[in-house]
């Protein structure tokens, strides 16, 4: 369990959104090329040299309100302190349910931790699989 | 055979200059299209996650069965449901979104629109305070001055500043982007802003403080504020302003920056004044950047239906608006809704996971072309033709612009329209004592 330890983690600020590769896949949600595009994290150089990631390890981050395991990218378009996710259910698992009375959950904003994790990216089928279903 | 001017059905911008080339096969070549639009045209074939056949879900398998009883099913489930919620509608046309009304009336449902994850609280804004607008037309034939706040059509709406705004040649702007300012605010340098003259990057959730700050500077009030709004030198603001003013016909376009952020519709609210009160110095008009290519015409189709255009319940006989009582998330957040009929969207990838949970617990109808992880929760599976593709009908530009929406290719599929006009019958069947 050691190589799952913690070394450093970062508190930051998770914006999710549209990216190219994202929109071009989207209407292929169970395809490689979706896992790919939307399953992926991106930070400042800074945070991520402070997090100490090796190639092959990615970030589990977690809010209030769920945690989820994503592969790390480099965007010197950030500050340190942001997290960009891609659109989708990767990034909801940490967005929460309230609207504030008008009727849209805050996308935008959540305060997340970000630490070193040598776990895997849940595919996508995965991430829905605790939702199976038995009704006829 | 090849098509000329194809409108786009993947986002807002609905271009209408695409090249669609098509065989026996289907679809072979798009040119014009970016790669978003591409990508949708192109993805219309077998290999490509269709679903097939209908399917309803037995012992947990989604097993095959025939249309007629995938609508008796449907039907079925929404008339024994008390609060029956019918979600989705931005990647269909206006004639299926009427059908949905109808479907609405006819059982007492809610029907809301994927705008209450999207631009809902822009929806909202606009109700408040009203809208300072243009035609994309006029923006590419007039506008000196391209503001983008919180949007970054360089990868949603990658067309956008060549055909419409910032790069874009027009009667009145010879020069194109040199001709132009392009000023970008946003939390994060996207490749917008690295192709502005100016990026003002502000902290994530301070929208609405820097926008009150630039009300102010225009008002003449600059010596309330500090030296400092938000971490922002006030210089740069006033600076701002003074680029402002100075535009002949300027243009504020805004995204999901504001609309998702902390703040949500007062953000829109500020926005909107902030475009009001400029015209007081000059022609101003600001702009949602609309991101499913329909998503403003659900809200035209239910404004003229019902007088509502998002999240309007009918279970009261007469259409009803609360939007944070009345919106999806937030009818299954409450555990309200009871059965959902899903519609052109894909609602277990974008809502909030718990939501989604929600949505797991009650019974789910699909209508949709592809498989994508809204199948993995559905009861009854409706594979349809898709819209904008293998379908005519109307479709409304990001700038409110009805279009006629293009059918390249036969499809062998219902639409969306039939399949919803069968749900109906079948429910009117049912009666009243199911």
């Amino acid at each position: 369990m050691d190589a799952q330890i913690m070394v450093v983690s970062v508190k930051a600020i998770m914006i999710s959104g549209r990216t190219l590769g994202q929109g071009a896949a989207c209407e292929a949600k169970m395809s490689p090329d979706y896992f790919r595009e939307a399953s992926s994290c991106s930070l400042s150089q800074a945070d991520l040299r402070g997090l100490g990631i090796s190639p092959g390890e990615n970030l589990e981050v977690t809010s209030e309100h769920g945690s989820v395991i994503l592969a790390p990218q480099e965007d010197r378009g950030l500050d340190p302190g942001i997290i960009f996710i891609p659109m989708g259910p990767w990034a909801n698992c940490l967005v929460g349910p309230d609207t504030s009375g008008c009727g849209t959950p805050q996308y935008k904003g959540v305060h997340v931790e970000v630490k070193v994790t040598t776990f895997p990216v849940l595919a996508i089928r995965e991430l829905f699989g605790r939702f199976g279903r038995t009704r006829t | 055979m090849i098509h000329e001017d194809v409108i786009c059905s993947f986002c807002g911008c609905l271009c209408d200059d695409i090249r669609v080339e098509t065989n026996d096969e289907g679809i072979v070549k798009v040119k014009g299209a970016c790669r978003l639009g591409s990508s949708k045209i192109l993805g219309h074939g077998p290999g490509h996650g269709r679903i097939s056949k209908p399917m309803i879900r037995q012992d947990g398998e989604l097993v095959e069965v025939g249309y007629q009883e995938a609508y008796d099913r449907a039907a079925s489930i929404l008339k024994a449901a008390k609060r029956p919620l019918l979600y989705g509608w931005a990647s269909t046309v206006c004639e299926a979104h009427e059908e949905g009304v109808l479907l609405a009336e006819e059982i007492g449902a809610v029907i809301d629109s994927t705008a209450t994850v999207c631009h809902g609280p822009s929806v909202i804004g606009v109700e408040e305070k009203g809208l300072a607008g243009a035609t994309l037309g006029q923006v590419k034939n007039r506008a000196d001055l391209i503001l983008f706040w919180g949007c970054n059509p360089a990868e949603a709406h990658p067309r956008h500043m060549r055909r419409y705004s910032s790069n874009s040649t027009g009667r009145f702007t010879p020069e194109g982007r040199k001709g132009r300012t392009v000023v970008v605010i946003d939390v994060r340098e996207t490749r917008t802003a690295r192709l502005a003259d100016r990026f003002i990057r502000i902290d994530p959730g301070t929208d609405y403080q820097v926008i009150s700050a630039l009300r102010l500077i225009l008002a003449g009030k600059a010596e309330i504020l500090g030296d400092e709004v938000c971490g922002l030198p006030k210089g740069m603001l006033v600076d701002l302003v003074d680029i402002l003013k100075k535009a002949r016909f300027g243009a504020i376009f805004f995204g999901l920056g504001l609309t998702h952020s902390r703040g949500r519709y007062k953000n829109i609210d500020c926005a909107l004044s902030l475009t009001a009160e400029l015209n007081a110095h000059t022609k101003f008009m600001i702009m949602p950047m609309r991101g499913h290519y329909n998503v403003a015409g659900i809200g035209q189709v239910m404004a003229w239906e019902g007088g509502y255009p998002m999240s309007v319940d009918y279970s009261r006989g007469a259409p009803y608006f609360n939007p944070g009582e009345t919106a999806a998330c937030d009818l299954l957040a409450r555990r309200e809704a009871d059965a959902a009929l899903i519609i052109a969207s894909d609602p277990a990838s974008n809502f909030p996971r718990s939501i989604v949970e929600a949505l797991a617990e009650i019974p789910v109808i699909q209508i949709d072309p592809y498989e994508n992880p809204t199948t993995l929760l559905a009861d009854v599976v409706i594979p349809c033709a898709i819209a904008g593709v293998e379908v005519e009908g109307t479709a409304y530009r990001m700038d409110g612009l009805p279009l006629r929406m293009r059918k390249v290719i036969e499809s062998d599929y219902p639409s969306d329209e039939e399949i919803l006009k069968e749900i109906r019958e079948s429910a009117r069947r049912l009666g009243d004592d199911h």
